[in-house]
């Protein structure tokens, strides 16, 4: 019998979240402002790439700090195949996954000289890693241009799904669905099949060898589990989510350049994933949007507030917004390491990690 | 001359100036209990940790069931079917009693990445088996009613036995125990012996280090001495218990 209601209440749950999915955009988009919209969009590449960091850092227990590289490849890969730059135009459906195995052939390559490294190390490691790709796309104008340099490419191809371009406004039953909607949807969509492949690799022999990695490799190595493979397929798989989400930022912005990959990314999405809750998948998603929508709230409230109430611009916006967020940060590591929603297992490993600290001291 | 398992010779491992493994050598046959003793920092952790490939030998030979296990990686090692448990327990302290031994399966189930997104079939029914071996092992060792718990809140007891449990998961041909009965009552101990020869009525082998003389005694079919990274004796137990190189290593020279 409560197997019964507790089912009943899964698609209860379930069918609440896909009806205000589902509406979001219309609602938030009549009450705040299309702008908005676009934010949520931003939030839900920001979910698929915390997802994927996510595998790497949450799952199998490896810092990297330069996630951000994978984006940048996805990124590229999409602008250089689907614009006028080399007027190459590949539909989304071949550039995407191309964009997304490349990222992750860059994850492979990233991961095999660091298999020896942990921690601190490798953290450094990855760091020079995103650098150097956010370097060579800066770079690599001359003697070839491959990137178009500084300048970014422009004009990057919005994707086509059945001959609709999600860049135009499309008029139906009714309702007129902009291009910020419209990519909302594939973006939704494309974030829903990210969440699934995340959990169920949690949930699998896979997944079970990265908490064994991450929580003795020693032992794990022991137990017949190949530290090298396995660690591949963690760097492997987190830069494949990595890629998707960077093939889509380049179609929705129609513009990349070296400057949207810089270190401060990496550090934002880690920062995702710590606050959130790492290694549990709702955690990171929570810790995804809040990061997204909490700085854009922060940009829209602190200038008028100020205006307001001093009648005058007493601290800069944008650094009032740094502040306040590295406050946050630091306050939420010192009330609430685990994250805002963490794991069982996770809270488990604070707890003790708390108390032996406390024995010791 | 019975099978032989497990054949070492010539094996040498130095870290900087400290010679821990000087020429060892020795020949374990299938389906024997076979001791390792030897006074503290004589050597018989990193034999085991050459044994299982956490070390790499700087020269000897090392083969298993016919296969050349030379510097090869752990995880061809438990492949192989040597598996291990160590000195300090190491469970995966978060997982659950039953993931710890699931874990143990890795090495013989196949489903990767693609099969665990997809959740085929295939895929469905490994998982399956992988929990029903799990489940039969902790029955196998005795601790079906702590399946669930977290790993670091077992007794210490229990996590002797689900450390065993976890590497019988491997499907090991030989299974080295590192000091089991380290820090155990007596009652515990009697429980451990029992399992330990169940095992090997099982039909896997054992290699065993144990301070516990009167235990190594009771159980083992022959023993092999370490002393500064030798071996100084080995044979059957009441021979080597008078054996005066044994005697001068463990007692100083006075004794002999």
């Amino acid at each position: 019998m409560s197997m019964t209601l507790d089912t009943n209440k899964k698609i209860g749950i379930f069918l609440v979240c896909a009806i205000i999915l589902a509406v979001l955009p219309f609602a938030v988009g009549s009450v705040l402002g299309n702008a908005w919209v676009r934010i949520i969009d931003f939030a839900l590449l920001y979910v698929m790439l915390a997802l994927g960091l996510n595998i790497v850092v949450g799952f199998a227990g490896l810092l990297d700090l330069g996630f951000i590289a994978f984006y940048a490849v996805g990124a590229y890969a999409y602008a250089l195949l689907s614009s006028p730059h080399f007027s190459i135009h590949l539909p989304f459906y071949i550039t995407i996954p191309l964009g997304a195995l490349f990222a992750a052939f860059f994850g492979v390559l990233l991961g095999t000289p660091v298999l020896r490294l942990k921690g601190d190390y490798l953290a450094i490691v990855t760091l020079g890693f995103g650098e150097i790709i956010r370097i060579f796309m800066n770079n690599l104008n001359a003697p070839v241009n491959i990137t178009n340099g500084p300048q970014g490419i422009n004009l990057i191809d919005p994707i086509k799904v059945g001959g609709v371009s999600l860049g135009s406004t499309i008029e139906f039953a009714g309702l007129s669905f902009r291009s910020v909607y419209l990519y909302y949807y594939l973006f939704l969509v494309l974030t829903v099949g990210v969440v699934i492949m995340a959990s169920r690799l949690q949930h699998s022999r896979i997944g079970r060898a990265w908490v064994a990695l991450r929580e003795d490799d020693i032992a794990a190595a022991a137990m017949g589990i190949n530290i090298r493979n396995i660690k591949l397929l963690a760097f492997g798989l987190g830069a494949l989510s990595g890629g998707v989400a960077g093939g889509l930022f380049s179609s929705f912005q129609g513009f990349v350049s070296p400057e949207s990959f810089g270190l401060l990314e990496s550090i934002m999405i880690l920062a995702m994933i710590v606050l959130g809750g790492m290694g549990h998948i709702p955690g990171v998603i929570l810790g995804a949007v809040m990061l997204t929508i909490v700085p854009e709230v922060l940009r829209s409230v602190i200038g008028p507030l100020q205006m307001n109430t001093l009648g005058r611009m007493v601290i800069d916006p944008e650094n009032a917004r740094m502040l306040l967020f590295g406050l946050a940060l630091v306050v939420m590591m010192l009330v609430r390491p685990e994250g805002m929603w963490p794991s069982k297992r996770r809270k488990a490993e604070f707890r003790h990690a708390k108390e032996n600290a406390a024995q010791k001291g | 001359m019975a099978d032989v398992l497990l054949q070492i010779e010539g094996i040498h491992k130095r870290f900087g100036g400290l010679h821990a493994l000087n020429s060892v050598g020795l020949t374990i046959n299938k389906g024997e209990i076979y001791g390792l003793i030897g006074p503290n920092g004589a050597g018989k952790t990193t034999l085991f940790n050459v044994l299982t490939g956490l070390y790499q030998p700087d020269e000897g030979t090392f083969t298993f069931n016919g296969t050349n296990l030379f510097r090869a990686k752990p995880h061809k090692v438990v492949e192989t079917g040597i598996a291990r448990t160590f000195q300090n327990i190491r469970l995966f302290a978060e997982m659950s009693a039953l993931e710890n031994v699931m874990v143990g399966r890795h090495i013989r189930t196949r489903a990767g990445a693609l099969g665990a997104v997809l959740r085929d079939p295939r895929t469905r029914a490994e998982e399956q088996a992988i929990r029903e071996k799990a489940w039969e092992l902790l029955d196998y060792v005795g601790i079906t009613d702590v399946a669930e718990e977290r790993a670091r809140n077992l007794s210490y007891g229990h996590q002797r036995r689900l450390e065993i449990a976890r590497a019988l998961a491997t499907d090991p041909l030989l299974l080295a125990l590192d000091e089991p009965a380290a820090g155990m009552n007596p009652r515990e101990t009697d429980d451990l012996k029992a399992l330990m020869s169940k095992i090997r009525d099982g039909g896997v082998t054992i290699l065993l280090i144990e301070h516990d003389v009167k235990l190594m005694m009771d159980l083992c079919d022959r023993i092999a001495v370490l002393d500064y990274g030798k071996k100084i004796a080995e044979g059957v137990p009441e021979v080597v218990r008078k054996d005066p190189k044994v005697i001068e290593a463990y007692l100083g020279a006075a004794h002999a």
